[in-house]
């Protein structure tokens, strides 16, 4: 495996001061979530993204993105995760930007996900867990076009995005491959309605009812039937990143316990100083650096183009996902009372982790998935 | 081509000249590996030719300088070599605690006179060494060891016992870690070597739980050492043991990618039908190449002098505990099958044998509470670790 290059080093520099001056937890999560924000982030953040140009982190230099890569994004999303910056970075400029590249819809959107003007999500799930391959929405055909049918949960950022990339059913049926479509739903189509709800980390995610909501054939993303090539790759470069960011939120939350370990005393002890807290910390380590190990792999995988990256995609997000949720369990124990109150950070890590390991898959969708790609 | 591409073909054309087919059969058990040594008997004419053909090259060990029998390549060009080794399911010529152990350590401590003298035989497969640490008061506790080395004007004169040597019935000679000094405990530590024909040495194997002695009993009574046969200065042993050490939990690491060349997974091995073990063997097989992937950047990481120095600590830790899962999910897969101990189409009892023996991973070279110790301590920084 290769280490990062100067560029790389460069861009997790720029990316690391700026989430730590502008996307900390005050100035950002905690504020859009006390003023109860909407949206659950911030715009003016979101244009600042665009002024480093990381809203085209993944979109082509012949759109005048940067035309940079997974790992580039993983590095960014590892700082966004440290710093809990609530963005719709992962949703708009990873994963939904990936399903649009190299179709029609590129030129309509990227010029305004450049700028930080547009928001876009990503519509997949229909119940409580995520199974792509079990979409259901109907589209039927009329005429030139298709008409909706269905519902959607989970839609991240749904009640903000101005675009929507649906995930629907031309042909076959749930649990086919073929046959899904994937469209892209403005926001104000007639008969699509969107319940906005905070979740437990007070980010926003969508339920939308789609009552005969008709489209023109012009927003079918691909092909008519063949949705699940665009529709896996975002889900493949939104698996990685929710894996590199669950690494930051590890790391952050690990940060944040060590500090306290080596300040809090009882029995005019620093806690720190206990062997059982001593390993607990040092397994915590250990779990937190393989992790990220597997999220840069699956990201350079990705890059690459290797036939192996759709394995360490769910390697990493399980993995990611299992450190992330040690870590946050122990920093809320190792912290004590104090880690039990609003006032504290800690709890805020095991709030996001809770949302970031279900999104595009939980542990045990993505173990199911390494289990099928290894062949039992 | 590139100086490195054109490496490549050549190396390509020369193993293909040179590993005999037999050694490019995976290892099957402890009796395929080549320790070479002075009564060394070679399992093959294959295997004797391999290693005279791999050490003229200085392939044996190919990031050793040239002038001490290693090839003098650099890290890319050894990186070539080793994958295309493993393109072909070629064999390491030689396995030695020479070349994991002492060699690094020679190579860093060492006077002139000992890297010319020394590495050359370890580099040919000429000595086999064995590795005197651990004594039975002296065990996690490593620096506490009390065997005894009395400075007699021309000679050292070694007295007391080693235990948990590895293969000291079959090694020629011992690094040996020794007591000079009584005023400071990790302060009065030397590093010597000497033969184990030296009167005064005897070993004693010790059988384990699996069947097997990879283990013996190490005994000094009055062995005469010459004065020049120490490593680093006097009492400065310590600073020379704990670079080795990282040298065997790096090397003991690796055993978390299973052995013999195999899959890293349980996956297609195991072929669970029950769904609860087939839950649990998915969730070991995202382990296992999570850490495979760690084993990579870790070793880029070291290789780029990136990686902290008290890292192998972290990937022994993790290596082992994963290894012993992988034989705990081995058994389990294996059901009763997996209990046989000696009949033939259970290979010898290969799997449980294999699962007890691996117990020992998270205890021979630094347990896996020492290693935790250290990651607090080193790595963490936690206080009054």
């Amino acid at each position: 495996m290769s280490l990062l290059t100067d560029d790389q080093k460069m861009l997790q520099e720029t990316a690391a001061s700026f989430l730590a001056d502008e996307g900390g937890i005050a100035k950002q999560l905690r504020h859009w979530r006390d003023i109860k924000c909407k949206d659950g982030f911030g715009h003016d953040l979101w244009k600042q993204f665009a002024e480093l140009g990381l809203t085209g982190i993944g979109i082509p230099e012949s759109h005048d993105g940067l035309g940079l890569g997974a790992t580039e994004a993983a590095l960014v999303l590892e700082e966004i995760g440290r710093n809990l910056t609530p963005s719709p970075f992962l949703t708009t400029a990873v994963a939904a930007a990936r399903a649009i590249t190299d179709t029609a819809h590129a030129d309509r959107w990227f010029p305004e996900i450049l700028s930080g003007e547009a928001v876009l999500a990503l519509a997949v799930d229909e119940g409580p867990r995520h199974a792509p391959e079990r979409t259901a929405l109907e589209a039927r055909r009329q005429g030139n076009g298709f008409v909706l049918n269905g519902a959607k949960q989970f839609v991240v950022q749904g009640g903000s995005a101005d675009m929507i990339v649906t995930a629907a059913r031309t042909a076959g049926s749930p649990g086919d491959r073929d046959g899904i479509t994937l469209f892209a739903v403005p926001k104000d189509a007639p008969g699509l309605s969107v319940d906005n709800q905070a979740l437990v980390d007070s980010s926003k995610a969508a339920r939308l009812a789609f009552e005969n909501v008709e489209l023109d054939a012009d927003a079918v993303i691909g092909e008519v039937d063949g949705g699940w090539q665009p529709l896996s790759r975002a889900l493949a470069a939104g698996s990685a990143g929710a894996a590199a960011e669950l690494v930051g939120v590890a790391s952050g939350a690990s940060d944040m316990t060590l500090d306290y370990l080596r300040q809090r005393k009882q029995f005019g002890r620093l806690i720190g100083e206990f062997q059982s807290i001593q390993h607990r910390a040092a397994h915590l380590y250990s779990e937190i650096e393989i992790a990220r190990a597997a999220a840069f792999k699956a990201a350079q995988l990705l890059d690459a183009g290797d036939d192996k990256a759709e394995l360490y995609v769910s390697v990493a997000k399980a993995r990611a996902a299992e450190a992330a949720n040690l870590a946050v369990r122990e920093g809320v124990q190792m912290h004590g009372g104090i880690g039990m109150t609003d006032e504290h950070d800690v709890g805020l890590f095991m709030k996001r982790e809770a949302v970031l390991g279900e999104l595009f898959g939980d542990v045990y969708y993505h173990r199911n998935r390494v289990a099928e790609l290894i062949g039992y | 081509m590139t100086d490195l591409e054109t490496f490549r073909s050549d190396t390509r054309a020369w193993l293909e000249a040179n590993c005999p087919p037999e050694m490019r059969k995976p290892i099957r058990s402890e009796a395929d590996v080549c320790w070479g040594g002075r009564t060394w008997t070679f399992q093959s004419d294959a295997q004797r030719h391999w290693l005279e053909a791999m050490a003229a090259r200085g392939w044996t060990v190919p990031d050793w300088p040239k002038e001490y029998g290693g090839g003098g390549l650099s890290a890319a060009e050894a990186r070539v070599l080793k994958e295309e080794m493993q393109r072909i399911g070629a064999r390491s010529p030689l396995t030695s605690f020479g070349i994991s152990m002492l060699g690094p350590a020679l190579l860093k401590f060492g006077t002139e006179e000992q890297k010319k003298h020394y590495l050359g035989q370890i580099a040919r497969g000429e000595i086999r060494w064995c590795q005197g640490y651990s004594e039975p008061g002296a065990g996690s506790d490593l620096a506490g060891l009390q065997t005894k080395a009395e400075d007699k004007g021309d000679h050292w004169l070694v007295n007391g016992q080693k235990v948990w040597t590895s293969y000291a019935d079959k090694a020629d000679w011992i690094f040996c870690l020794v007591r000079t000094s009584s005023e400071s405990k990790q302060g009065g530590i030397s590093f010597l070597l000497f033969d184990m024909e030296t009167p005064g040495v005897s070993t004693k194997p010790i059988l384990l739980i699996s069947g097997s002695s990879p283990f013996c009993e190490t005994f000094f009574d009055d062995v005469k050492v010459p004065k020049e046969q120490i490593v680093g200065e006097v009492n400065k042993g310590w600073d020379v043991a704990k670079y080795l050490l990282g040298h065997e939990r790096e090397m003991i690491a690796g055993m978390g990618l299973g052995t013999g060349g195999g899959s890293v997974t349980l996956g297609p091995i195991a072929k669970p039908a029950d769904p609860l073990l087939r839950a649990e063997i998915a969730a070991f097989d995202v382990d296992a190449l999570a850490f495979a992937a760690m084993s990579e950047r870790f070793a880029a990481m070291w290789k780029a002098g990136e990686a902290h120095p008290a890292s192998p600590s972290m990937m022994k830790y993790a290596g082992t505990e994963l290894n012993k899962r992988r034989n705990e999910l081995m058994m389990a897969a294996g059901g009763s099958d997996a209990l046989e101990w000696d009949s033939d189409r259970s290979k010898g009892g290969a799997t449980p044998r294999s699962w007890l023996r691996s117990k020992g991973n998270s205890i021979e070279g630094g347990t896996s509470e020492i290693q935790l110790n250290i990651v607090a301590k080193h790595i963490l920084r936690l206080p009054g670790a």
